[in-house]
């Protein structure tokens, strides 16, 4: 039975995206995307590369500029506004690809900057907050050491505990396991297993098709900058719709 | 395929191989030798091999002479056969010969009693000797902050490192100079009033109290009011009486004069550039077109004439009456100058923080004033510091050129002491030379020292 199924989502809208179109240059790369996430959704987005799985998530905390369209996350309309973005950023925590960790901040100081400095929160809670969460993602002994000293999927891991500070409504994931070796991706996917079951709003572009069935409660699938197809992964595995699906799927699945 | 077969591919290790020591003649001083110097020259297999391995060692050995016989020869001049003492006070009858009109009976080399006699003079310039403690003390007190800043275990740095780039310079400047500046009152309250109402005006702004646009240049706004508070007040500091006798800067000369031009342009020099960098790099047309205009004009222009033009043409275009120190507009020319080369070793450091160093921090909600100030500057500065001691050692003998307008650093005062006939030897000039070279070179070394440690300090990843 897909676990998944089990998790609650509630009504409350936290994503709005409405006809929203993006251009790199004269390059439509995002085009007609419309997408309502709801509190408590695993949304997973695949799709090949250079399809704007990444833009998209990109577009939802402002690293992107949308041109046209709307976007609201939490309530609040992304625009031009440097007051909404800082507060939409304040709320929405990002993992990336490359981790994208501060080298020169020890693991701790990596974690209590944005606390401290946008939260305006005392150090002394900031540290408890950071410890509490490397110890969710299992590294609190490394808490003093550099990023440059730790295996790739720690590092991984305190970008999600960095994340985790903030006490983030929503978590996006870009690829957080792409450029991790083997070895190193169970022990990520499973800091985020875990994330997914206490509730997390979460939105990951990952091409790990078992952590899409084990959590998510809808997969989304891109080509060209669009949406082509969306469903609960159940069906989306077993039975795709779009031939593109199919063919992404049996490239993906194939071997 | 029947080969493939006949092959045992199979293999199981039944023990674990030995760990053992490396061979006796890879490490230590034996090992070293080896591989760096007889590596070259003891290979004999081949007739080629022969030839190149006999080059080497005529190359190393004949570059070993060289070496040698100049380090023998310096040896020699500055102390075999130079003179140490002066007993009976002949002055330049003890450095030269019978046949010159001295004493000596041979050729002498080095001429120390002519650098004894002259020392004074080397350090403080034409400083009036009865106030000479003023320049020790100032001296003093620097030589104890750096120590104090470089020592990591020393208490209280933060609030040294505070003192060292705040009060230090006011009260090194009022020691020197001895307040009493005539500055009018009004140049003075203006810089005051206009500093204070930027100031005010940029803080009220940041808290979107003076629209959009004071809103978004707010921060600039401050440091430019800030900037304009600390000249009305370093003038306000100078103008006191503090019952010390007026020296004007005139009299400032030697080693003195060598650190106050270098100390400015370094510590000027560095917020200056940073903020340059920046602006070239600003999303904001104005910023960038300023910055750069500025970088590309002073970089643009011999450091020669840049001193010339502040201490000839530029009295031409002030207002008549306007008495501007010559020191000080050779160090506005300094500094001013210097910065636009920290300006392009910084923007060199930004441009090697990767893009997501500045995603990183915006997700977290960073803006953009933190992103610089706690994420990138710390990385940029940190790869850059070669760069940026580079330029400071670059700028340390470049206030040499001031001799060119009139004012004598410690090259250029060593120099005036040639024409001294009772000091004429035949080795004077060049004794003096190389107590200039000396004390030149012991500062930039100082200093080169000082930036591979701070590298090493501040290296974060794993060591090699």
């Amino acid at each position: 039975m897909n676990t998944a199924e089990q998790m609650n989502v509630s009504d409350e809208l936290m994503i709005h995206i409405k006809d929203m179109q993006k251009w790199y240059g004269s390059f439509h790369v995002l085009r007609d995307i419309n997408l309502d996430v709801y509190k408590g959704e695993r949304i997973v987005v695949c799709g090949p590369s250079g399809s704007g799985k990444s833009t998209l998530i990109r577009c939802l905390n402002r690293l992107e500029e949308h041109q046209q369209g709307l976007i609201e996350v939490n309530g609040v309309e992304l625009t031009d506004d440097l007051k909404n973005i800082d507060a939409i950023r304040r709320e929405v925590g990002m993992v990336f690809q490359h981790f994208n960790l501060f080298p020169h901040l020890t693991v701790l100081e990596n974690c209590t900057l944005a606390p401290i400095w946008v939260r305006k929160m005392p150090k002394k809670d900031a540290e408890e907050i950071a410890m509490k969460y490397l110890e969710r993602v299992k590294i609190p002994e490394q808490a003093l050491k550099y990023p440059g000293q730790l295996s790739g999927g720690q590092q991984q891991r305190v970008a999600i505990a960095r994340a985790l500070c903030m006490s983030p409504e929503i978590m996006l994931f870009d690829e957080p396991t792409s450029a991790l070796d083997p070895e190193m991706i169970k022990e990520v996917l499973d800091v985020m297993i875990e994330l997914a079951h206490e509730g997390m709003t979460m939105i990951c572009v990952t091409h790990e098709m078992g952590f899409a069935k084990e959590v998510a409660n809808r997969v989304i699938f891109m080509d060209a900058g669009q949406i082509i197809e969306q469903n609960d992964p159940t069906n989306f595995f077993e039975n795709p719709q779009s031939e593109r699906t199919q063919l992404f799927l049996s490239q993906i699945l194939g071997h | 395929m029947t080969n493939q077969t006949s092959r045992d591919i199979a293999y199981l290790r039944t023990e674990d191989a030995p760990v053992l020591p490396p061979p006796v003649d890879s490490i230590g001083l034996i090992g070293w030798f080896k591989k760096n110097i007889l590596s070259s020259m003891n290979d004999f297999s081949s007739f080629g091999a022969a030839v190149s391995s006999v080059f080497y060692a005529v190359l190393t050995f004949g570059l070993l002479y060289i070496g040698l016989s100049l380090l023998w020869g310096l040896f020699d001049f500055t102390v075999l056969s130079a003179v140490f003492n002066d007993p009976e006070g002949l002055k330049r009858g003890v450095c030269t010969t019978v046949a010159q009109g001295g004493v000596a009976e041979n050729a002498v080399g080095a001429c120390w009693p002519y650098v004894k006699a002259k020392w004074q003079l080397f350090v403080y310039g034409r400083y009036p000797a009865e106030e000479l403690w003023r320049v020790d003390l100032v001296f003093i007190m620097l030589a104890v902050g750096i120590l104090w800043l470089i020592w990591e275990k020393a208490p209280f740095r933060k609030w040294v490192g505070l003192f060292m780039l705040t009060a230090y310079p006011v009260i090194a400047l009022i020691l020197l100079g001895g307040g009493k500046a005539d500055y009018e009152q009004s140049t003075v309250g203006f810089f005051l009033i206009a500093g204070a109402l930027f100031y005010l005006a940029g803080v009220l702004g940041l808290r979107d109290k003076l629209g959009e646009v004071l809103l978004a240049f707010g921060g600039g706004v401050k440091v430019f009011g800030i900037a304009l508070l600390v000249i009305g007040l370093v003038m306000l500091f100078l103008s006191f009486d503090y019952g010390l006798e007026k020296v004007a800067t005139d009299r400032w000369g030697g080693l003195m004069l060598t650190l106050v031009v270098a100390l400015t342009g370094i510590v000027a020099s560095l917020p200056i550039g940073i903020v340059l960098a920046l602006g070239r790099r600003s999303k904001l047309p104005l910023f960038r077109v300023l910055s750069v205009a500025y970088i590309e004009f002073w970089r643009g222009v011999p450091l020669i004439s840049v001193l010339f033009m502040s201490s000839v043409m530029l009295p031409l275009f002030l207002p008549e009456g306007t008495d501007f120190d010559k020191l000080l507009r050779a160090l506005i020319g300094v500094a001013l100058f210097s910065s636009a080369y920290m300006a392009e070793v910084v923007r060199g450091g930004l441009q090697a923080i990767s893009k997501g160093q500045y995603e990183g921090a915006q997700a977290l909600g960073l803006n953009a004033n933190q992103t610089n100030k706690m994420i990138i500057l710390p990385q940029a500065l940190k790869i850059v510091i070669p760069g940026i001691v580079n330029t400071f050692i670059g700028l340390f003998k470049d206030t040499t050129l001031v001799l060119i307008i009139g004012l004598f650093d410690l090259l250029g005062i060593i120099q005036n002491t040639f024409a001294d006939a009772n000091w004429a030897t035949p080795t004077t000039s060049m004794t003096g030379y190389l107590v200039a070279g000396f004390i030149f070179w012991l500062f930039c070394f100082g200093m080169s020292r000082y930036s591979i440690f701070l590298e090493d300090k501040l290296h974060t990843g794993h060591k090699r």
